[in-house]
């Protein structure tokens, strides 16, 4: 089947009839205009990225600002962004941490042994999960999560309460192309196993998973960058005090909320300061994409 | 003669003559960050009921009100406290007041704070209940975000810097305020005393306390007894021009009181 598909598109498989398609008048135009937008949404993705280095620029003068341990106090030119970074860092981590192998074990639970009508079920509880907004969890941490960590270990609002909401929200993109990976893996490799012997255990851990590692990396990845740049959910849940993460119950300020945060009130040096914020951000979750399509390349299934 | 000039009037009141008669249909109000919202909105509204006109709001502090309302680089200048002795060469009118409010959770027995206790509070000085009457438990200090005027308020207030503050939470509005305050028995926050006062009525477990034995309440706030509050100015150097005196008029009135508590200000008038 995908060999099939994948034939069709390869310049390789049939040269004389793309071109004779492409000479073609109405298609010629159709190339244009696809050719037009494509560069157009190129073109946006650079504008913002050039929007974002003027806009910052600023503070970038004084990049070494960034890196001073003297604390964000932007009224004070104290621009200090690595506690933030450390915190989005940790954040996404410890989110993904929780929500890779929960993912992975209901991707593996839909796709070889749930019944189907279950499966079913299942995968459209995820897809609702994926659905709902960010600001509901964030509410329903703030009114409910926050306050039963007070009630253990004091202010509540922290690291420990970030990593759980953002698990949640990308436990499903972490399931659902866990699952379509999974899905992806051909049936014949799945037929040699059985034919060779390997059991139920062998063919799960040792061929389909393997087979589907790179779309399943690529979900880890797409999940991480999704926690990254969650941003309602977390401010208000993680405590927003301007610190290197420490421990589990201490709060932390993330990029993103840090923008949200300020962004209303901010003028002049301020302003400029949280550009930067949203600078470092981009470069990280664009760091994260390429290492996502370098990972993806190797792997042919999913 | 008597006719012609009733006429006139007429006309004028309709709106008739109004792109004739006022050679600058542009008002330019530059100031404070705390009263530049609100005077975008009320802007807004006078723009709509008075078509040509053109309100321009830019903010850039008090100090930014106070000089370009006297070199008349602006009509009006937007400050956020009470004009000092030497600013006697302007006219200040207030529009709203804005007070805030220091909340407890209902459940805390603590009744009331010295402005010393709170900035003790604060600084990271006092850092459990039981120092200050209360039940073995941390404290959990809630500040608000750089930039905001409630912060600016309160920090002014208590001659604080915010890198002096020693918070465990942060937060942006109010409402994400008082909702932390009522999750956590521990807590102590400030928030702009219009919507605490609003919350604690609905039932939220929360609990004003009074500063320097004046109960927090829109209506002290209102009356000038209550400290921790202070006047958002329109300023003028002289005479302003009709069109900033029909604004200003129009900015003091009841007709914006929905615009001033939308703000969380306190109206001039109930």
């Amino acid at each position: 089947m995908q060999a099939k598909s994948r034939a069709g598109l390869a310049p390789t498989a049939s040269p004389g009839l793309v071109q004779r398609f492409l000479k073609r008048d109405s298609d010629r135009r159709l190339g244009a205009l696809l050719a037009g937008l494509a560069a157009a949404c190129a073109t946006l993705l650079l504008l913002v990225l050039a929007f974002l280095l003027v806009e910052s620029l600023p503070v970038l003068a004084h990049w070494r600002a960034f890196f001073s341990s003297e604390g964000w106090y932007p009224l004070e030119n104290r621009f200090d962004l690595m506690p933030m970074l450390w915190a989005s860092l940790a954040a996404a981590t410890g989110a993904l941490l929780l929500a890779a192998p929960l993912g992975l074990a209901s991707a593996i639970f839909v796709v070889f042994y749930a019944p189907a009508p279950l499966a079913r079920f299942y995968r459209l509880v995820l897809n609702l999960l994926a659905g709902i907004p960010s600001v509901v969890f964030g509410l329903w941490g703030l009114t409910v999560l926050v306050p039963l960590i007070a009630r253990w270990q004091p202010p509540g609002a922290s690291l420990l309460a970030a990593v759980l909401i953002l698990a949640l929200m990308i436990l499903p993109t972490v399931a659902v192309t866990a699952i379509a990976a999974l899905r992806a893996v051909p049936r014949a490799v799945l037929s040699g196993a059985v034919a060779l012997g390997i059991g139920a255990r062998g063919r799960i851990l040792g061929v389909a998973l393997p087979a589907a590692r790179g779309g399943i990396t690529g979900g880890f990845l797409l999940a991480a960058a999704r926690a990254l740049g969650e941003t309602m959910a977390v401010l208000m849940v993680a405590g927003n005090v301007v610190q290197n993460p420490s421990g589990l119950f201490e709060p932390v300020r993330v990029l993103t909320a840090n923008i949200a945060l300020e962004m209303a009130y901010a003028t002049g040096t301020h302003r400029s300061g949280l550009f930067a914020s949203g600078l470092v951000l981009t470069l990280l979750v664009l760091l994260l994409a390429w290492l996502g399509t370098r990972v993806m390349r190797g792997h042919r299934h999913g | 003669m008597n006719r012609i000039a009733k006429t006139l009037l007429v006309l004028l009141a309709a709106g008739w003559l109004q792109p004739l008669a006022a050679a600058d249909d542009r008002l330019t109000l530059t100031g404070s960050s705390t009263v530049a919202p609100l005077a975008l909105e009320i802007g807004k509204r006078f723009e709509r009921e008075n078509p040509g006109v053109r309100v321009d709001v830019q903010t850039g502090g008090s100090s930014r009100g106070i000089n370009d309302a006297r070199l008349g680089l602006a009509d009006i200048g937007l400050v956020s406290r009470a004009l000092n002795a030497e600013e006697k060469d302007l006219t200040a009118y207030t529009i709203a007041l804005d007070g805030i409010g220091i909340i407890l959770h209902r459940d805390n027995p603590v009744r009331q704070l010295s402005v010393e206790q709170i900035v003790d509070i604060y600084t990271g000085k006092t850092r459990n209940w039981r120092e200050l009457g209360g039940p073995d438990k941390p404290i959990t200090a809630v500040n608000k975000a750089e930039g905001r005027s409630t912060l600016e308020l309160f920090l002014h207030y208590f001659a604080l810097k915010n890198s002096q503050i020693r918070a465990q939470v942060v937060i942006g509005d109010n409402q994400q305020g008082i909702k932390t305050v009522a999750g956590n028995p521990g807590a102590i926050g400030y928030v702009s005393i219009g919507s605490a006062e609003f919350e604690q009525k609905r039932g939220v477990p929360i609990r004003l306390i009074p500063m320097d034995g004046v109960e927090a309440s829109v209506a002290a706030v209102r009356d000038g007894s209550y400290p921790l509050s202070r006047p958002l100015n329109l300023v003028v150097k002289g005479k302003p021009p009709a069109l900033g005196e029909r604004f200003i008029g129009f900015a003091r009135s009841a007709a914006v009181n929905d615009l001033v508590e939308a703000q969380f200000f306190v109206p001039l008038e109930p």
